[in-house]
């Protein structure tokens, strides 16, 4: 195994464009453990570390650029306001020396169901910025995640960016998993309110072979936030609202029973974690919500 | 591995206007024995300086591999090392072909399991070839490139697979001593219990609850890993540095498979990262000593966390039947049941954990009428063995639940329905045995009721809530909604020292000498420190009984006896009290040779008691007669003891009955939970422990015994178990990622209250401490989970499924 380590972007992708094989590593936190199990064994690691602009961000008037290399802490330390949503799920992301090294890049280019970051991506509304030789595009996030550990890069392809919109409201992440910290998720779910646009989306995590946003969920809410009246009126939200709502994100999930958890568990939590989430956010955007240490 | 420790503090002054002067041996001698010493070991392993067995190396030295099965049961058609002998960097490759002599099996009891797979595999992960290698990844390549051929059979998986008439045996052709007692050739070991009349008893009982409960498959989880280096040596034999919980039981198991006389296998224990009995059974200890005579070089073996789960054996699950009945007025009538341990594919220490779970089955509590049989399966499951609290676990989980029902059904208190039936000294144990030491069962219970409840819903008093407090953490599961509050409770007994007639002794040799003006005291044992703070007892016990500020602890070694293992709460207790007695035969010559110089000096050298203390030979009176240093000038006064505590018996094959114990420990929880009903996550807010330990040695290491002992009850309670494919026998979590344990934030505030009544046998009249408080976390957590949710749980782990009925 070769160990390719570029000082600079152009040098990272003219390797990856001579090793489309060669697998990125930032801050090692997915690929060491693949590693160590044996379960993959790259011909070429391509080290991003010695690129010090993917660990820089810079909030722009609509939204956030996140370098590829920056890690959870620092999002969860520096981003509350413009990324709430996102630096919840950081937060919950393994142990502090994970969090030290991990990064929405790796999590984005790992594209497990149950990366913390995607469903707080989802709902926040976020583009992936891939780089070739060939050019740059920025990937929607609805449209990245394409299979189960799959994304939409090319084989020449980095992820150097991560664009995420700016809240415009509140926001919230909630997963559930046995252990009280360092625990992949069960299920996760993020919620975000777009006051601007009188819109709520979603993103489900672990509950399907991708992370995934419910579709019917958001539209039924914003058909009945928008008929009720509820974005002007400010009102608390009906029972029958969060509860229908909650049943449309639960079935949105196509999950699996495996060793973290059956199916029936993942869609009936997905479920009450979508009420809940949406409640606080909610209360939230009515001024009336209790703050909570590490989840405003 | 210990360098000699300093006492900081001078001696406590005089004692006290008024009171007795009389003194006792070492009163007043600081860091003796109750003295908070701090542990030797503590700032090295806090500050990642202590050398484990895993940073062990050698100039020259090669890595070892273990290749493993990657199937539960198959017959082995062929193995082809060819290529991986080829493969450049690699020294040797060995199969079972290759074993040095006729005796190619080992085990604790039964020595059923072989060095390497001959002809079949019978569990998932079980050795089948040996790479040495001159880097550890060369190794495990190599050990990839070996093709071994598998032809698959089919699995025995549970009591049904295992015991059916015509049922695959795992063992053909036993001769082991327990295969001519068992009913089916895939049991183990049956042992029942009888005793009194069960039938007449039930006829009196006005309540009679039944139940049926699992317990799930516990990993030891220690942190370092199985390791250690073998060096070949000059005259034919080998040394091999160890992490182990027993030096002398590891070499009589390797020297007969390597060819060689005891003697010409030498060990020394290497730093130890936990066992918890995972480090009973051999691991890779004759594997790195195979490689390294063949090989002629040093040779390295450590398993990965991954491998690790493969290397040991786990606390066995458990299915246990129960029916108690009890009179209106709460009064235990009579106690049935039938536990069921699978033993896995090989017997390890099986025989042994059905005799703790049969004979302490009925747990802490008065029951005349009984009728036990404990039992462990052979299946192609993981082996299972031994872990903290060995049987005892088991069944006081299902005893815990059944005085819950039994309490509910007759509409009284759970702790007073347990004060009620709780044993005191004199019971008379379902095996016949009378409890002969305080056993102050209601009196802990009593304690962690008496403790003040943690406050309700802490979230919502003050500022603002801290998700930490809530079930969930920092996942932000809940901020209060669907969280109910439980409570719960539990006791628990674990006998103390190996039992059933077994000859449990420990040696200790014991040296006083002057050196730099100073007597200092070296403490030499075979004990394996694996983390429980023998090493800190030993000095402390050396200074009460020497007198003296220094003590060196000798690294443990071979090239003393047996210090038997560093299990069944028995260390302090059997090798302490083999450092105590040869401490005593120190002190008695060095008054010998007092007498021999000073005796005509003064009165007191003859007849009255003498004590050494602070370095000096006093009368009880305390007067000073002379000091260690010119008493022994350049005399070394070294002893050699071995200890036994009492004997013990077996157990009665038919009946069960023996006095086959030497020793109880008694703890006792509260636990408080907050479920978030909704979600099913548990958050354990509190674990109040009481226990007694007779007398605390070392009060700091009694505390972290008890804190260790709750967590890992913890664990088991709510999320700890490695999970087994019940259609292939193969391991499905072999990771930290998916084996949870318990982090800092799962870890409630755990008060203890430690009691201490003397036991009059034990040394100092200490009680083991390390195992008991393992046993009623796990229940007194489940019976808070049912407290809180109304639902019966009856097994454990409870998993977040079990709680919101998603199963």
């Amino acid at each position: 195994m070769d160990f390719l380590r570029p000082a600079g972007w152009e040098e990272a992708l003219a390797a990856k464009a001579e090793h489309p094989g060669a697998v990125p590593i930032a801050g090692g936190t997915d690929v060491m453990v693949d590693l160590n199990f044996g379960r993959r064994r790259p011909a070429h690691l391509l080290d991003l570390t010695r690129i010090r602009d993917l660990f820089e961000w810079e909030a722009g008037e609509e939204s956030v650029r996140l370098g590829a290399c920056v890690p959870y802490t620092t999002i969860l330390e520096r981003l509350r306001t413009e990324l709430p949503g996102l630096a919840l799920a950081s937060h919950t992301v393994a142990s502090p020396q994970i969090r030290n090294r991990g990064s929405i890049g790796g999590n984005l280019g790992t594209a497990s169901p149950a990366g913390d970051a995607h469903p707080a991506l989802l709902a926040a509304g976020a583009e992936v910025e891939a780089e070739s030789v060939r050019g740059v595009r920025r990937i929607p996030v609805d449209a990245f995640y394409t299979g189960v550990k799959r994304n939409a890069l090319a084989p020449d392809e980095l992820i150097r960016a991560v664009h995420v919109q700016k809240a415009d409201g509140p926001q919230q992440y909630a997963k559930a998993g046995p252990r009280n910290a360092m625990v992949i998720a069960v299920c996760a779910l993020g919620l975000a309110l777009h006051p601007a646009t009188r819109t709520v989306r979603t993103g489900i995590g672990s509950a399907a072979p991708t992370p995934v946003r419910a579709a019917a969920a958001e539209e039924f809410l914003n058909a009945a936030l928008d008929e009720g009246g509820y974005w002007d009126s400010g009102a608390a939200l009906d029972a029958s609202v969060a509860g229908h709502f909650a049943e449309l994100c639960a079935a949105a999930c196509a999950p699996i029973d495996d060793v973290r958890g059956t199916a029936r568990y993942r869609r009936h939590a997905v479920g009450v974690l979508a009420r809940r989430t949406l409640i606080w956010a909610w209360e939230s955007y009515r001024g009336t919500g209790r703050t909570t240490e590490g989840a405003s | 591995m210990t360098s000699p420790r300093r006492a900081t503090t001078p001696a406590p002054g005089t004692a006290p206007a008024g009171a007795p002067t009389r003194l006792v041996q070492g009163a007043h001698t600081s860091g003796g024995i109750g003295a908070s010493v701090l542990r030797p070991d503590a700032g090295l392993k806090v500050t990642g300086r202590f050398a484990y067995s895993s940073d062990l190396w050698h100039e020259d030295m090669l890595w070892g591999h273990t290749l493993r099965s990657t199937v539960a049961h198959a017959e082995i058609v062929s193995v082809d090392i060819s290529e991986a002998l080829a493969t450049p960097g690699v020294h040797a490759v060995l199969t079972w072909d290759d074993l040095p002599t006729e005796v190619r099996h080992y085990g604790l009891e039964i020595q059923d399991t072989p060095v390497l797979a001959h002809g079949k595999v019978r569990h998932h992960g079980e050795p089948v070839a040996l790479v040495a290698a001159d880097h550890p990844e060369t190794a495990r390549r190599a050990a990839a490139r070996i093709e071994v051929e598998y032809r698959e059979l089919p699995v025995v998986t549970d009591e049904t697979s295992a015991l059916a008439p015509d049922a695959v045996l795992l063992h053909e052709h036993r001769t082991d001593p327990c295969s001519g007692r068992v009913p089916h050739p895939n049991i183990v070991h049956r042992q029942p219990v009888v005793r009194g009349d069960v039938a007449r008893a039930r006829d009196r009982a006005d309540v009679i609850v039944r139940g049926e409960y699992r317990f799930g498959m516990q990993d030891q989880a220690f942190l370092g890993p199985e390791s250690g280096l073998a060096v070949p040596e000059e005259d034919g034999g080998v040394h091999l540095y160890i992490a182990t919980q027993w030096l002398h039981s590891d070499l009589r198991q390797m020297a007969p498979v390597l060819g060689l006389p005891e003697d010409k296998v030498r060990m020394t224990l290497a730093g130890v990262g936990g066992a918890f009995g995972g480090r009973e059974d051999l691991s890779m200890q004759i594997h790195a000593c195979l490689l390294a005579l063949r090989t002629g070089r040093p040779v390295k073996m450590v398993y990965n966390r991954f491998e690790s789960f493969f290397g040991h054996v786990h606390r066995h699950p458990a299915t246990l039947r129960y029916e108690h009945g009890a009179t209106r007025d709460g009064r235990l009538t009579h106690l049935t049941c039938r536990i069921v341990l699978d033993g896995g594919a090989y017997a390890s220490s099986s025989p042994a954990v059905v005799g703790n779970a049969a004979s302490l089955a009925a747990g802490p509590y008065a029951v005349d009428h009984v009728d036990i049989e404990a039992l462990a399966l052979y299946t192609n499951n993981p082996p299972c063995g031994a872990m903290r609290g060995f049987g005892a676990v088991q069944a006081c989980f299902a005893y815990e639940a059944q005085m819950d029902k039994l309490a509910k059904e007759l509409g009284m208190d759970p702790v007073e329905f347990r004060v009620r039936n709780a044993m005191t000294q004199g019971t008379v144990m379902p095996t016949g045995q009378v409890v002969d030491s305080p056993a102050p069962v209601a009196e802990l219970l009593r304690r962690v009721e008496a403790r003040p409840l943690p406050p309700q819903r802490p979230w919502e008093s003050g500022e603002g809530a801290d998700l930490r407090q809530l079930p969930g953490g920092l996942s932000n599961a809940t901020h209060g909604e669907g969280v109910v509050r439980g409570v719960g409770y539990a006791v628990g007994m674990k006998n103390v020292c190996y039992s059933e007639g077994f000859d449990d002794c420990s040696t200790a040799r014991v040296r006083l000498e002057v050196m730099g003006g100073e007597p200092v005291a070296t403490v030499h044992t075979a004990m394996a420190e694996v983390g429980q703070g023998g090493v800190t007892v030993h000095a402390q016990i050396a200074r009460t009984e020497l007198g003296v500020a220094q003590v060196a602890i000798h690294p443990a070694d071979t090239r003393v006896g047996s210090a038997g293992s560093t299990s069944a709460s028995r260390q302090t207790y059997v090798t302490g009290g083999a450092v105590k007695h040869a401490c005593e035969q120190v002190r008695r010559r060095v008054f010998e040779i007092g007498r021999r110089r000073f005796g005509t000096r003064h009165p007191a050298w003859d007849g009255a008691r003498l004590l050494l203390e602070n370095g000096k030979i006093v009368t009880e009176d305390g007067e000073v007669l002379a000091g260690l240093a010119e008493v022994l000038r350049d005399e070394v006064v070294e002893v050699v003891q071995q200890w036994r505590h009492r004997p013990t018996e077996p157990f009665d094959p038919h009946t069960g009955q023996g006095n086959g114990h030497v020793q109880y420990a008694f703890a006792a929880h509260r636990a408080v939970v907050d479920v978030d009903t909704e979600l099913g996550l548990v958050k354990v807010v509190e674990l109040a422990c009481a226990q007694d330990v007779g007398k605390a040695l070392n009060p700091p290491t009694v505390a972290g015994q008890i804190q260790g002992g709750t967590v890992q009850g913890l664990g088991i309670a709510v999320m700890e178990e490695i999970v087994v494919d019940p259609v292939t026998a193969q391991v499905r979590n072999p990771s930290f990622t998916d084996y949870l344990i318990p982090t800092i934030l799962d870890t409630p505030d755990i008060p203890a209250d430690v009691l201490e009544l003397a036991d009059e046998h034990a040394p100092y009249g200490l009680r083991g401490v390390g195992e008991a408080p393992t046993l009623s976390s796990t229940p007194a957590v489940l019976a808070a989970i049912r407290d809180a949710t109304g639902l019966e749980l009856t097994r454990t782990p409870v998993r977040p499924e079990h709680l919101t009925g998603t199963e």
